[in-house]
């Protein structure tokens, strides 16, 4: 790699001169565990690194009221550790816990996560599904955005040059709302999600559901938001006919893809079983809190 | 001398490793951890192409970029005849294996090396990879085994003709090769069975996954000397190979030996050695080279892929009364699967009176294969070791009863010629039937199977060292590579012998230079053999000790005992003496005659056969087709357990491998013939969460051929899981898998299915 | 190529070292500092053999660039022990036979110590889980598993004396 630079700003500032005003490909360096396989694979070849761990607002998770702010490059590890956003979002600190072997989570972010834009990322699913925001820093300055909108196909994301993830926005459930996250991999640690799924509900009077997000991973390009698998939930309790109907909700929406880590028709199937298993799990939180 | 039956001290118990502390502690030195002054580093391009034509390599480029110290292709190495290697269980021709190391004119699978380059750092190194440039024309491919053996596949090699069929070919072919083996009447035997049954198993090719990737470093002198650093299973079969490739005597070679970091068959053979030697030759540097990861999956092993073709005949009460087995064997780009010993498995187990067995050796453009724990046997006894269970079910005997009936036991003359003597199969079928876990109650879903695996076992060549030092302690070099705790064991047998404690005696592995010409370590060998040849060494020490105690005493040797270290007189008659401890003898053994030792090289015959049984248990998810392992028993005839817990270790080990094989391990292509999963994210070996706790049984029927009766003991444990898997699954789920491996998506189509 | 200087802490010695930017701290560890006790396996973060502690928490060091050491505090395997005195993740190896070739080994010691670090008594269930980012092909996992669970009975032990 001739010519590459590496810098580790401590101001946002600074890093957003730095990506914006480099000639070539600038990479940012959060915990590193996607862009150091791609730099020694080559397929990633920038000329400018840009280490983001030693801005402050980037590590750490702070209670902001009526949300979580949850640094974009701050460890799985620290997530995982951390027991208020645990206990409010069991979900997305099981997702996050998935990423990889527990040396991963000492690194892994995610800001990463999400910006390495796989469509099979453990933690994208729940944290859409908790109707999160991302603050993104950039040479026009700050802007909050969905999630969702960060991820635009496999690698690709939304962010324009220059601009970089800061810290997410996790709203803090209402009563009665919970959230869980399931994966699907051949092996029991690992892998990477064959299928995903996020199922964060809210329940209303006698356990009927009053709202609710589904989201699946790794049966599109991207993780996918299926709204006709929430309308599948609301306004019923979680019985067998609505399991049924999450099943197939699940299963229209899935438009996977065949490679090694499965097939078309086993996706499509398992993305139908892991809602139902996934939903289960986050009605009974919610009817428990 | 023998030592079966008599009451040991040392050998059967449990002492730590010599090499542990520094295993433990990061100090322990492997492949790519050696470094010399002025050592630069080298890499090899690999062919993007499945199969094409070389038509030019430009090297000019990367030789001009600053840093690069050399760059070599095939026309840097000798084209060298046709020549068969002997590598133990491995068939290996010098011209095959130096192609595999250079490809000269075609390139025969996706990451076959075709150049390398010398730089002063990787980094450079690697940028000067990208600046050669080869122009190719590029060839249709072949990847499945039955499509190569296909009138009209594409062909890999136009010098090649069937072996083994009348008459002799007159067009070449992929199959290298046909055998068969034939045992009484089998058409007769067909017609005296009740019941017939006939299935087709398949499997694909997976890889040793040994966790340390190649890595050498090697040195030339201005005088031609050579000097090899490398993790290997053989460094004598380093230096040969190297030799033989690179036209170099071999006594200009010195092979030294690195800590191994797992080969199970994988590095009985060399891919980087002769390329780092050239490299070191042209640029007058030292060179190391370590493969990737990638480079691993894509360019060295793996094991055959397989298709397997099964036919038994039984009467009503289980007695097979005829066997037919076809063998159709991937070998990679050059021949030489262990489609041979596979033959020999498939019915090894069994006395079976009618029986017949034909093996296919198919080249494929594909990585060469390269021997793997047992080579050949996992893929028949998947397929033998399942149809005997689908019998057993269509009989209504259970699997167990089946095995028990048709056991082979001393006196059965195998299929493929030997009669047994000394074996322990039905002993193993008889601790499974006595084991709590054969009738441990199962839950909903869950499903127990169980089945058999045979290996042969190896003696052959060793020699061994013992030294007493003059402090009375003493030193035991062998030339066997030290792969999974050997230096323990042998260090048991000397101290056994000598009598003193094992922490007296320090066991280390020889270079090629200091210890005298030992064959590579595989097949099981080297507790048997090479413990052979150092029981043998001490045993000459002892009477050296002896004869020097009597000096000592001014009496006759033959009037000497000796005892736990110490020589006694032998008797009344022999006179009155105060014994003389092996550090007494030791201190003045320059007035007794000068240092005391003993050197022996032996070609050890009588490696005793062993046999296994397992028991697997499953729970199956219906709706994800998630195969858990509940519980695993291993149960084997070990002959005798030197050091038990690492005869535990080579059965827990072989079983997870097995267990790998059966549930998610597999080499994927994609449609261009490239490796999709050349890394350990999706080519899945099995994690510590993925397995219980593996028990073992260790049965003892000793092998009369061996001082203290051990067998081989690290290659059958791999032969049984995929079946026992199997059997588990159906009997947990209601479904027969029958194609490797029995990964979720697999087993919910399969589920499906039955479901209708 | 530019090199870039780096001051850091090394199983408590200070250490300066100078690197380029695409060298991770295994590549920095191994063939800058001599420290050949972590292991490059994968190279991908799938095998933990280059398992080092940074900061109290255990990273593949293959993962990491060498500049991110910077002010830093790392323990390879070759700190784990006190002196001539093995820690007794180390000791219950040798005692258990957990180790075959041994490659795989200083990334096990490493994590089952941060394993015992963070958590003194471990269930069966959690130590397979904590050590599923540490391949072995050798042992099949299970003297290495009984080795951690007697580690930290003794720690306790030891601990509560």
């Amino acid at each position: 790699m001739p010519g590459l630079s590496f810098i580790a700003p401590t101001t946002i500032d600074e890093a957003v001169r730095a990506l914006a005003s480099a000639p070539g490909l600038a990479k940012c360096l959060a915990g590193g565990t996607d862009l150091l396989v791609q730099l020694r694979s080559g397929r990633s070849r920038p000329e400018l690194i840009v280490d983001t761990k030693r801005i402050p607002d980037l590590i750490g998770i702070r209670d902001a009221g009526d949300h979580f702010v949850i640094g974009a490059a701050t460890p799985g590890a620290s997530i995982s550790a951390c027991a208020p956003l645990c206990r409010a979002w069991p979900g997305i600190t099981e997702a996050v816990d998935l990423i990889g072997s527990q040396q991963i989570q000492g690194r892994a972010s995610l800001g990463g996560n999400l910006c390495n834009a796989s469509p099979a990322a453990d933690s994208v699913p729940a944290v859409i599904a908790a109707r999160a925001t991302c603050v993104v820093a950039g040479p026009e300055g700050t802007r909050e955005v969905p999630v969702e909108a960060i991820v635009t196909g496999p690698g690709q994301t939304s962010l324009k040059k220059g601009e970089f993830l800061v810290e997410f926005h996790v709203p803090k459930p209402a009563p009665h709302q919970s959230d869980a996250y399931l994966r699907f991999i051949p092996r029991t640690e690992m892998d990477i999600a064959v299928v995903g799924c996020a199922v964060n509900v809210t329940l209303g009077e006698r356990g009927v559901c009053r709202d609710a997000r589904v989201v699946l991973g790794a049966v599109a390009p991207t993780p996918i938001l299926v709204p006709e698998a929430a309308e599948a939930l609301v306004g019923h309790w979680l019985d067998e006919e609505t399991l049924a109907r999450l099943d197939a909700a699940a299963r229209r929406a899935s438009k996977p893809i065949t490679d090694k880590r499965g097939t078309i028709e086993y996706r499509i199937k398992v993305a139908g079983v892991l809602a139902r298993r996934t939903a289960a799990i986050a009605f009974k939180r919610a009817g428990e809190c | 001398m023998t030592f079966i039956g008599k009451d040991l001290k040392v050998v059967g118990t449990r002492p730590i490793r010599p090499d542990g502390v520094d295993k433990v502690t990061g100090r322990a030195n492997f492949g790519a951890d050696m470094t010399m002054p002025g050592m630069i580093w080298g890499k090899i391009k690999r062919s993007p192409h499945a199969h094409a034509r070389i038509k030019r390599i430009y090297t000019e480029k990367a030789l001009s970029l600053p840093g690069v110290k050399a760059v070599v292709t095939a026309a840097d190495f000798p084209d060298i005849a046709a020549e068969e290697a002997f590598a133990g269980e491995a068939i290996m021709d010098f011209r095959d294996l130096s192609r595999n190391c250079m490809a000269r004119g075609k390139v025969l699978y996706d990451g076959h090396a075709v150049a390398a380059v010398a730089a002063t750092s990787p980094a450079i190194a690697e940028a000067a990879l990208d600046l050669i440039e080869i122009e190719y024309e590029v060839l249709p491919f072949v990847i499945d085994v039955e499509a190569a053996m296909a009138e009209d596949a594409p062909l890999l090699h136009d010098t090649l003709f069937t072996q083994g069929v009348e008459p002799k070919p007159s067009r070449p072919s992929n199959i290298a090769k046909r055998i068969n083996f034939t045992k009484g009447d089998v058409e007769a035997g067909f017609r005296e069975a009740d019941h017939i049954i006939e299935r087709r198993y398949t499997g694909k090719p997976v890889h040793q996954g040994y966790i340390e990737p190649h890595a050498c470093v090697a040195a030339v002198a201005a005088d031609g000397q050579c000097m090899i650093w490398s993790s290997s299973q053989g460094h004598f079969m380093v230096r040969q190979y190297c030799a033989h490739l690179l036209g170099i005597d071999i006594s200009n070679i010195r092979a030294m030996p690195a800590e191994i970091g797992g080969g199970f068959g994988g590095k009985t053979l060399v891919y980087l050695e002769p390329v780092a030697l050239a490299l070191a030759r042209k640029s007058g540097r030292p060179v190391k080279i370590v493969m990737t990861r990638e480079e691993v999956f894509r360019a060295s092993g793996p094991a055959a892929g397989s298709v397997v073709e099964v036919k038994l005949g039984a009467k009503k009460d289980g007695r097979l009364t005829a066997g037919e087995v076809v063998l159709k064997y991937q070998a990679g780009a050059f021949p030489g699967s262990p489609v041979g010993p596979g033959c020999m498995c498939a019915f090894a187990m069994y006395d079976l009176p009618n029986a017949s067995v034909t093996g296919y050796d198919v080249v494929c453009n594909r990585p060469k294969v390269a021997a793997y724990r047992a080579p050949g046997a996992p893929n028949a006894s998947w397929g033998v070791e399942s149809c005997l269970d689908e019998l057993a079910i269509e009989l209504g005997i259970d699997p167990l009863s089946l095995r028990e009936k048709n056991a082979a036991r001393d006196g059965t003359k195998a299929v493929h010629g030997p009669t047994w003597q000394n074996i322990g199969y039905a002993e193993t079928l008889a601790a499974v039937r006595a084991h709590p876990h054969w009738t441990a109650p199962l839950g909903p879903g869950q499903g127990r199977g169980i089945a058999s695996g045979f290996w042969f076992n190896i003696g052959g060549e060793s020699s061994a060292a013992v030294h007493i030092a003059e402090d009375g302690t003493a030193a035991v070099a062998t030339g066997n590579p030290d792969i999974g705790g050997s230096r323990a064991s042998i260090a048991m047998m000397v101290a056994e012998v000598l009598g003193i404690p094992v922490e007296r005696v320090r066991a280390i592995v020889a270079d090629t230079a200091s210890i005298g010409y030992t064959f590579l370590t595989g097949g099981s060998r080297v507790t048997f053999a090479t413990g052979m040849a150092a029981t043998e060494a001490a045993e000459r020490v002892v009477e050296e000790l002896k004869k020097r105690a009597a000096m000592m005493w001014e009496i006759s040797p033959e009037a000497v005992e000796w005892r736990d270290g110490m020589a006694y007189p032998a008797g009344p008659n022999a006179g009155a003496f105060e014994p003389l401890s092996l550090g007494e003898i030791a201190f003045r053994s320059a007035r007794t005659g000068g240092p005391i030792s003993a050197e022996l090289s032996i070609n050890a015959q009588g490696a005793g056969p062993g046999f296994g049984t397992h028991i697997c248990d499953v729970e199956v998810d219906r709706e994800t087709g998630a195969v858990k392992i509940l519980r695993y028993t291993a149960i084997q005839d070990v002959g005798r357990a030197i050091h038990p817990a690492y005869v535990e270790g080579q059965l827990q080990g072989g079983v997870t491998q097995g267990i790998g094989w059966a549930l998610n391990e597999e080499y994927i292509y994609d449609g261009e013939g490239r490796l999709d999963n050349p890394g350990f994210l999706d080519y899945r070996i099995p994690v510590a969460s993925d397995l219980p706790m593996i028990d073992t049984v260790l049965v003892e029927v000793p092998n009369p051929r061996h001082p203290f009766g051990a067998r081989g003991v690290g290659e059958v444990p791999i032969v049984p899981p995929t079946a026992a898997v199997a059997n588990a699954i159906y009997r947990a789920a209601g479904v027969r898998l029958r194609d490797l491996p029995m990964s979720p998506p697999h087993v919910l189509a399969a589920l499906d299915k039955s479901d209708g | 190529m530019k090199k870039y200087h780096v001051s850091t802490t090394i199983n408590g010695e200070p250490v300066e070292f100078l690197c380029e930017p695409q060298q991770t701290l295994l590549d920095v560890l191994r063939d800058t500092l001599n420290l050949t006790g972590s292991k490059e396996g994968c190279a991908s973060g799938d095998c933990g053999a280059c398992t080092v502690i940074v900061d109290g928490r255990m990273v593949c060091s293959c993962l990491m660039l060498g500049v991110e050491a910077e002010g830093r505090t790392v323990t390879t395997v070759e700190g784990i022990a006190t002196g001539d005195t093995l820690h007794p993740v180390q000791q219950k190896f040798l005692e258990h036979a957990a180790l075959q070739c041994g490659f795989c080994t200083p990334g096990f010691i490493v994590a089952a110590k941060a394993l015992l670090d963070e958590n003194p008594n471990p269930t069966e269930e959690e130590a397979r889980y904590w050590l599923a980012g540490n391949l072995c092909r050798c042992t099949g996992y299970d003297k290495i598993i009984r080795a951690v669970l007697d580690a930290a009975s003794e720690m306790r032990r030891e601990a509560a004396e």
